[in-house]
């Protein structure tokens, strides 16, 4: 039997979800559409952003929100030298683990500067808001450096 | 009560570790695995054993249900006791040692798959997150894994040159197995020299993405001996979960693997060779530390995933090499890991032993 | 900033992945042959069952298939339905007939397209042939065959279906 050319064809495979997303997650995301972030206080006292439904530790039903500071840490980071198409930047950038303040809980998000020596572990960041806020988690375009 | 049954590994086989399948569909690659394991046992197809059990993703080539496929290689007719995990089929193992224990079964086909050629990986992997807050930012698991290996660095715990080292010594070994996809010396001072791609990881930090399959056959102990085959024990499996908020893990730490070592009883004596599921070099170091493994254990003396990583099936595959070490007599106690999720986050622990 | 008020508690999430399949060797052989207007089986060494389109595996035994076996384009009608809702962005109008076919010489199903028929009238066992496209438009698909329409042949009964020679129905009788 001769052996058959490689026969492919590109695809694109798409899933339409729309999620339903209980009183945690849209008590934070309703924040982001008003350009405010709040987490969630865990039994341990420290504050979870963006806000856990049950403790993680004691599986405990969590409902204490507290608003926390649109400027943070980071705690640590890669610089993206070839963001993916899929990647919210299409120019190099970090992703970075960023404690808000308030927050005793890193949370996960991109961070736009022009170039990787920029950026630091422990560098001050704040939000930059999307143009429309919609309660998304992209509501939060990217964080930014702040300026010495 | 009597005690819990032995298990035994009978039977293991991998194919090579390819960066494209190509022309193969997962039948073709589960096929030759499956012969091979059917083969070293003197089995004709999944009718003679008892229960079967895979492990494979359809995300991974965009293929809804491709697992069903997959039963396409077994010979399910009349129909078989046969069951699926979306995990690395070294959850498949752990599934089919349940299902012996329970006295459901007395031998388990286990074989995992993956073309992740198909996809890109590392974005594929990004929708395995939280779909509220992560997920929607496309966050790839490369870059994870590089926020990891910071927070490694950073505390004193790793260097790059130690990473560099880890994908060298991994290299080095994998020169031996010929199922390998990257092997051969390298200085660290050449894996040093190249850029960063996701700093501070380089290329040669991330195991490269590798198709195929493999497969494994385990049942009792007795049913080992009338089947006349060699064969090690499995004498302690056991796995662990971290929550899924990456925030809240010590990810310089792998309390999961500590606790899935214990339950798996790793103390409980020398540890020959150890074979570790790491698909970065820091991960490696982070799970060295985490089985409190010293000098005197070999560490992925077939390269690791680092020499290729099947996808879904390199968990298993780290049982097979340790199991084919105890029967080749080379050792006589491995220990074998394997990871799912990022980070990390889930891990499994089996020490095997010579009958 | 929103004009919304209410409380967020749903979100869109879509998940859009791009990939590149390949057919497999067995189903490459079989569209490359399909391509020439060639219809390709491939059957089992130990069962001989004929499989098309062929996999690569034979899935009663869990062997590899690799004897080809060239089929013709009559076929057997062994189930169907009429369908009333149309495909998306696809041109065939409903109600159309979707059915599984036996090529004559195979011994499992496929679904495609029947036409050229009532559809009140389609049975299981009619016997049915290719209508093929224009040999300039055959590609490496299924649908170089357009659809299937009815032949002047006896039903085969329901015992038969899956079990003819390659000769089909009148070699049978
Ligand atoms: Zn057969």
């Amino acid at each position: 039997m001769a052996q058959p050319d490689v026969l492919s064809q590109a695809f694109e495979l798409g899933f339409t979800y729309t999620r339903s997303t209980g009183p945690v997650v849209g008590r934070f995301l309703t924040g982001l559409r008003d350009r405010r972030i709040f987490g969630i206080r865990a039994s341990d006292g420290r504050v979870i952003v963006p806000p856990m439904e049950y403790d993680p530790a004691t599986a405990e039903a969590l409902d204490e929100f507290v608003e926390v500071g649109q400027q943070g840490e980071i705690v640590s980071w890669c610089w993206v030298k070839q963001p993916r198409a899929s990647h919210p930047m299409d120019t190099a950038f970090a992703w970075a683990m960023i404690r808000l303040d308030g927050a005793d809980v890193p949370m996960i998000h991109c961070v736009t500067a022009a170039a990787e020596e920029d950026l630091a572990t422990g560098a001050r960041v704040q939000v930059v808001w999307a143009a429309e806020t919609r309660g998304y988690i992209t509501d939060i375009r990217c964080f930014e450096l702040i300026g010495e | 009560m009597t005690a819990m049954k032995e298990i035994a590994v009978v039977a293991f086989s991998q194919s090579d570790c390819l960066a494209r399948a190509g022309a193969a569909n997962e039948v073709e690659l589960i096929m030759p695995q499956l012969r091979a394991v059917f083969g070293q046992v003197g089995l004709n197809n999944a009718q003679d054993v008892d229960f079967v059990c895979s492990g494979s993703c359809d995300y991974l080539q965009g293929a809804a249900f491709a697992f069903v496929a997959g039963v396409d290689a077994l010979g399910a007719v009349p129909p078989i006791k046969e069951s699926h995990v979306e995990m690395d089929a070294a959850w498949a193992l752990y599934e089919s040692i349940l299902k012996i224990r329970m006295d459901q079964a007395e031998s388990a086909l286990i074989y995992g798959f993956a073309k992740a050629s198909a996809g890109e990986l590392p974005t594929v992997l990004s929708q395995q997150l939280d779909p509220y807050y992560l997920a929607p930012l496309w966050v790839d698991s490369v870059s994870l894994a590089a926020m990891q290996a910071r927070l490694l660095i950073e505390k004193g715990l790793a260097t790059e040159q130690a990473m560099a080292g880890v994908v060298a010594r991994a290299r080095k070994h994998a020169m031996v197995n010929p199922h390998a996809q990257v092997s051969g010396e390298v200085s660290i001072e050449t894996l040093l020299a190249a850029d960063t791609v996701v700093s501070p990881l380089r290329e040669s930090d991330c195991a490269p993405v590798a198709d195929g399959a493999a497969a494994m056959i385990i049942c009792t102990v007795d049913k080992a001996r009338e089947w006349g085959v060699p064969y090690a024990v499995i004498s302690g499996i056991d796995h662990r979960i971290e929550t899924h908020n990456l925030g809240m893990r010590d990810l310089t730490d792998s309390p999961s693997t500590r606790q899935a070592a214990a339950g798996a009883g790793v103390g409980r004596g020398a540890v020959e060779v150890a074979e570790l599921c790491a698909p970065f070099s820091h991960q490696e170091i982070i799970l060295t530390r985490a089985l409190g493994l010293g000098d005197d254990t070999v560490i992925n003396p077939s390269g690791g995933v680092m020499a290729g990583n099947l996808m879904m099936a390199s968990g298993l595959a780290r049982i097979g090499e340790v199991f084919r070490r105890i029967v080749s007599g080379d050792i006589s106690r491995g220990v074998a890991h394997a990871t799912s999720g990022p980070c990390l986050q889930h891990n499994l622990v089996a020490v095997l032993e010579s009958a | 900033m929103s004009e919304d008020t209410e409380a967020v508690t749903r979100i869109e999430t879509p998940v859009y992945l791009q990939y590149n399949f390949t057919a497999g060797r067995a189903p490459a052989r079989f569209l490359e042959r399909i391509r020439q207007g060639v219809l390709t089986g491939q059957r089992c060494p130990r069962c001989a069952n004929v499989y098309i389109p062929p996999r690569g595996s034979c899935p009663a035994c869990g062997v590899p298939t690799e004897e080809e076996v060239v089929l013709p384009d009559k076929a057997t009608v062994q189930s169907f339905t009429v369908v009333a809702i149309p495909i998306p962005n696809n041109p065939i109008k409903p109600p159309f007939v979707i059915a599984n076919l036996v090529l004559d010489g195979a011994n499992i199903s496929f679904i495609h397209l029947m036409s050229e028929c009532e559809n009140s009238e389609v049975h299981i066992g009619q016997r049915v042939q290719a209508v093929w496209k224009p040999e300039a438009e055959w590609t490496y698909a299924m649908d170089n065959i357009r659809y299937f329409k009815p032949i002047d042949e006896p039903d085969v009964p329901v015992d038969r279906i899956g079990r003819l020679p390659i000769g089909g129905w009148e070699d049978e009788q």
